[in-house]
């Protein structure tokens, strides 16, 4: 941990809403959070919870109808309300992205080496095309693409779908960025693939220098690679801690809940029985009611406070941070892991 | 990419034997090309049977078929009812028809595209508003009342206008004034003289294809704009940096023309017989006129190479739109 | 470029098939029961989204009056067609401009009026018989295709190619020629063979999609028939593009029977349609507008009405406006 460290990229009360016909959908609803140069942050919570929408916020790459507030600070300078040329230059340069689906996410019609070629080009104009060339190669070459000085000139459709994600890795690092958000970089992919993009990421942000936040909706994933973890629901960060803190003494039933969809392959025996995913749904984002996003589905929900009043995100422990009524209750229980479980029983 | 031609050519042959035979069943059926000649008084039996010999109406129906297609292939198109040769007929109308619709056609390409793109690059604007709206009535016009209105409405008032009542500017009849050069009239006969007088003619009818085909483009190159604005390559390409002239043009645009160009690619093949009413209106002797004539006159080999004449037009264009999709998409395999 | 009324293009696949079986796939025990809930809601939110459309909603009112006006209006308007009215005694000249009486005007003794009152109504039937018609036979020929794939798709996708290469207008031109009697209903049926290959591969395409999907793959491996699969599985998560194309379908086959019989291809007297009123009116569009312009604009007041309807549906199946990205 090196919490002393000034943050390099510093999110404040976050909110993006989208006025649409069935009236305004709150995708984001006041996060906050830093990163600390090399830090890898993961960022968990089921789909639809949010973690692209504030991702494209920190990129500046919502569409028009997008209301967004709050702040997003990269080294002390707002990007909120930065005129296009100047985010322009952040993009892909400063914080780069990478997306889920690498079988859309590159040009269809461009040879590699060519898209490529722009991402350098779009931030080192003197570049010639000798320089350019050989710089993508290098950059295939970094990403683990065999025959890099071939394959540079392949169209994306000769690649299988692991070596387009380190094709667009590659697109993203071209230019040393100091952040690197990876949109559920491996949802799309397969699983024997996963864990070698993953291990690779952590190989670059090493070479590169660069912090990670690192999104999924897949606690597996961010298991034993991230730093700081934090999980989110329904537009609201409501635990963040060390990946220790969320994963052994949770303090929200939902990061429970979570813990349950994790595939088992640990050595504890009694986990398989323990963990059972949450059921349910969350909530529209369109008209939230008061209360605990959580609490339809929670079975700590008391009834009362936790429909009336929304939690506070709260300190509960070092460096720790959760979001409920009744984190007391969990840090009470022996084997919090056990809750939901316990309720079906 | 030749055997990738070679290979869409021999699929396209069977295809048009078989409209070809569709044809012919058509025609068969359309009448009896006879009927004049059968219910006029005092016409001799032996005239009779000699046009029927000629026109191969006393042979069966599958060999009357081979032996129109059997000429057919080798260009000869047969005779008219009336006898004179087919394809003098058939090329002098494809003249007249093609003259209108090319311009035409590439007029509405151009403007309709243009329009399609600004509209979805600043979608929801005024522009896109004004233009939506607007193609989409065009669109939902029929062309009998867009023609009509610019005939029997714009040219007369704005002839009047013009203090030309007696000699019109804008001309509603015809693809050219008749008898506008002969022998009384040599100053007549020059290539700038005759261009005046062909575009004077041309002006509305082209006005009229441009108004109801443009709006068609505009629709569908602002719909294939807005989707590719919204590919994730293009969130990609904003991603790394560039500049928005750059993402619209070089990726959103550049993917957006594969559709386009393979759906205005395939309308040029529907051209030659997609004026008809347009002709009607306006009065030329163009490919429509040839086939009203043909179907009221029943005038088979007219009729028939009528059909063929658009028929391979339209074959032939699909295989120029596979043609650009293939060099368009890399994705296509040749 | 067509000047005619274009064989509708294929849609692209709407989106709402997908909504509907997400949410079915979350119980997987009950998928029929499920369906039939979740359907209900879903076409309440396809009315809301439509009512919505303003042009969409004043078209559909603008149409109904017309349809009222070509089916009702006879019975209750004085004049017939085919009443021959005399000039009335003491009346000037003017008596066959556009009055009270006679608001359309008067047109050799007729009452323009009814006569474009009954033109309305044939035209409209007209279209209606060939919706009927080439959307049946092109829903089966898409779903079939779609469904079976392999030879069978391939011998109707290149039947469907081939119908596309006929020109479809000279053709019915060619058919109606030798026709006597019921002259309408043969044109029906003949525009209605040459319509039906748009949706045909809308719906190919829908079913292509739809049969990988996993509720197929459920029906059919506790047994369930391939019509059974077709109809009671497939078919309903396709009723969103073939009522759009229905629609744009009408529009189409008022303008493409108008063609004809403006060309004089199409029906023949004592039939009558608005191009067969527009055909007999045009030589006399300036020196007597009232036979050749009402009609035009009956004309256009469908075309228009019916495209905004089948905007409206679009957007109400397909609503672009809430996709999100996931
Ligand atoms: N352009 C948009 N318009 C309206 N709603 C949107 C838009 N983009 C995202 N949303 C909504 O915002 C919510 C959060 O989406 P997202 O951030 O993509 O979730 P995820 O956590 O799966 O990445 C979702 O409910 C989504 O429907
Ligand atoms: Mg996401």
């Amino acid at each position: 941990m090196n919490d002393e460290v000034a943050p390099i990229l510093s999110v404040k009360d976050l909110t993006v809403e989208f006025p649409t016909d069935d009236g305004v959908v709150r995708a984001v609803r006041g996060i906050s959070f830093d990163v600390r140069p090399r830090d890898v942050l993961g960022v968990v919570g089921e789909s639809g919870c949010g973690k692209s929408v504030s991702s494209m916020a920190i990129m500046g790459l919502l569409p028009k109808s997008a209301r967004i507030t709050g702040s997003i600070k990269f080294r002390d300078r707002e990007l909120i309300g930065l005129k296009p040329k100047e985010m322009r230059a952040v993009r892909g340069r400063q914080i780069a992205m990478v997306f889920q689906d690498p079988m859309t996410a590159m040009n269809p019609v461009y040879r590699v080496g060519w898209q490529l070629g722009e991402a350098i080009k779009a931030h080192n104009k003197h570049f010639d095309k000798k320089q350019i060339r050989s710089r993508s190669i290098e950059l295939l070459n970094m990403v683990g693409i065999p025959q890099a000085s071939t394959r540079v000139d392949n169209y994306p459709h000769e690649f299988s779908g692991g070596m387009r994600q380190r094709v667009m890795i590659a697109m993203a690092i071209a230019n040393n960025p100091d952040v690197l958000i990876a949109d559920e970089p491996t949802t799309a992919l397969d699983v024997t693939v996963q864990a070698q993009i993953l291990e690779m990421l952590i190989d670059l942000k090493d070479q590169l220098d660069a912090a990670i936040v690192l999104i999924t909706h897949d606690l597996g994933v961010v298991a034993g690679i991230t730093d700081r973890m934090q999980v989110m629901y329904a537009g609201k960060v409501v635990e963040s801690g060390t990946a220790e803190d969320v994963f052994y003494t949770p303090r929200m039933p939902y990061s429970i809940g979570l813990l349950g969809s994790i595939p088992v392959h640990t050595q504890d025996p009694g986990a398989g029985a323990r963990l059972k995913p949450i059921g349910g749904a969350p909530p529209s984002l369109i008209n939230v009611p008061p209360g605990c996003p959580f609490s339809p589905r929670c079975p700590l929900s008391d009834g009362t406070l936790c429909e009336t009043v929304d939690p506070p995100l709260l300190r509960v422990g070092p460096g720790h941070l959760a979001a409920c009524h009744h984190s007391d209750k969990l840090a009470a229980m022996e084997d919090p892991l056990r809750l939901f479980s316990a309720v079906a029983e | 990419m030749f055997s990738f031609i070679v290979r869409r050519i021999l699929v396209s042959i069977p295809l048009l034997f078989l409209a070809s035979f569709i044809a012919f069943i058509l025609v068969v059926n359309t009448g009896d090309p006879l009927e004049d000649l059968r219910t006029k008084q005092n016409v001799p039996k032996g005239q009779i049977a000699l046009q029927e010999h000629r026109l191969g109406l006393d042979k069966p129906f599958f060999e009357r078929y081979f032996s129109w297609l059997g000429h057919a292939i080798h260009g000869d198109w047969g005779r008219t009812v009336k006898d004179k040769a087919v394809w003098d007929q058939i090329s002098r109308s494809l003249g007249v028809t093609l003259k209108l619709v090319v311009f035409a056609e590439i007029c509405s390409v151009l403007i309709g595209v243009t329009i399609g793109i600004i509209s979805a690059v600043k979608q929801y604007s005024w522009f896109d508003h004004g233009a939506t709206t607007g193609s989409f009535l065009l669109y939902s016009l029929p062309v009998l009342a867009v023609g009509s209105f610019l005939k029997f409405f714009l040219a007369i008032r704005l002839n009047r206008l013009l203090g030309r009542e007696k000699n019109p500017l804008l001309k509603t009849i015809g693809e050219s004034t008749a008898n506008f050069c002969n022998v009384r009239k040599p100053q007549n006969c020059g290539f700038i003289p005759a261009t005046t007088d062909f575009l004077t003619h041309a002006a509305l009818p082209t006005l009229t294809l441009v108004l109801i085909t443009f709006a068609g483009y505009a629709r569908f190159a602002r719909a294939t704009m807005l989707e590719t604005l919204n590919a994730d390559y293009v969130r990609t390409a904003r991603a790394k940096g560039l500049d928005e002239k750059r993402v619209i043009l070089k990726h959103a645009f550049r993917n957006a023309l594969i559709p386009v160009v393979t759906v205005v690619s395939i309308d040029f093949g529907g051209l030659i017989g997609g004026a008809i009413l347009t002709e009607t209106i306006f009065e030329w002797k163009g490919m429509g006129r040839v086939l009203v004539d043909a179907v009221t006159k029943v005038d088979p080999n007219l009729l028939l190479c009528w059909f063929a004449v658009t028929a391979i037009a339209v074959v032939l264009f699909n295989l120029v739109a596979d043609i650009l999709y293939a060099v368009l998409d890399p994705r296509i395999r040749l | 470029m067509t000047d005619h009324p274009p064989i509708p293009k294929p849609e692209p696949a709407s989106d709402i098939s997908e909504e509907i079986l997400l949410d079915t796939l979350a119980d997987h025990d009950s998928i029929e029961r499920e369906f039939t809930v979740e359907q209900r809601t879903q076409w309440k939110t396809i009315a809301r989204r439509f009512s919505r459309h303003k042009p969409a909603m004043v078209s559909l009112v603008v149409f109904t009056l017309l349809v009222l006006f070509a089916f009702v209006g006879p019975f209750l308007w004085k004049f017939k067609y085919d009443q021959v009215l005399k000039k009335p005694a003491g009346a000037s000249n003017d008596w066959i401009r556009p009055s009270w009486t006679h608001p359309f005007g008067v047109q050799k003794g007729y009452d323009v009026l009814a006569l474009v009152m009954r033109g309305t109504q044939y035209s409209i039937r007209i279209a209606l018989v060939v919706v009927v018609l080439s959307v049946t036979f092109g829903v089966i020929v898409g779903a079939v295709a779609g469904y079976f794939r392999g030879g069978v798709d391939n011998a109707l996708m290149r039947f469907t190619d081939l119908m596309l290469v006929i020109p479809y207008l000279a053709a019915v031109a060619a058919l109606q020629r030798n026709v006597k009697g019921s002259t309408w209903l043969y044109l029906s049926f003949f525009l209605a063979m040459f319509a039906w290959m748009g949706i045909a591969r809308v719906i190919r395409g829908e079913f292509l999609s739809l049969r990988e999907k996993e509720f197929v793959e459920a029906a059919r491996s506790v047994g369930a028939s391939a019509p059974r699969i077709i109809f009671r599985h497939i078919l309903p998560n396709t009723i969103g593009p073939i009522i759009v194309n229905a629609t744009l379908a009408v529009g189409a086959a008022v303008l493409g029977e108008a063609a004809l019989s403006f060309l004089g291809l199409g029906v023949k007297p004592p039939d009558t349609s608005l191009g067969k009123i527009i055909e007999v009116g045009k030589g006399k569009a300036t020196t007597y507008p009232n036979e050749f312009w009402w009609p035009v604009l009956v004309l256009c007041l469908i075309s228009l009405t019916i495209n905004f309807i089948g905007d409206g549906l679009r957007d109400a199946f397909d609503p672009k406006q809430n996709r999100v990205r996931a």
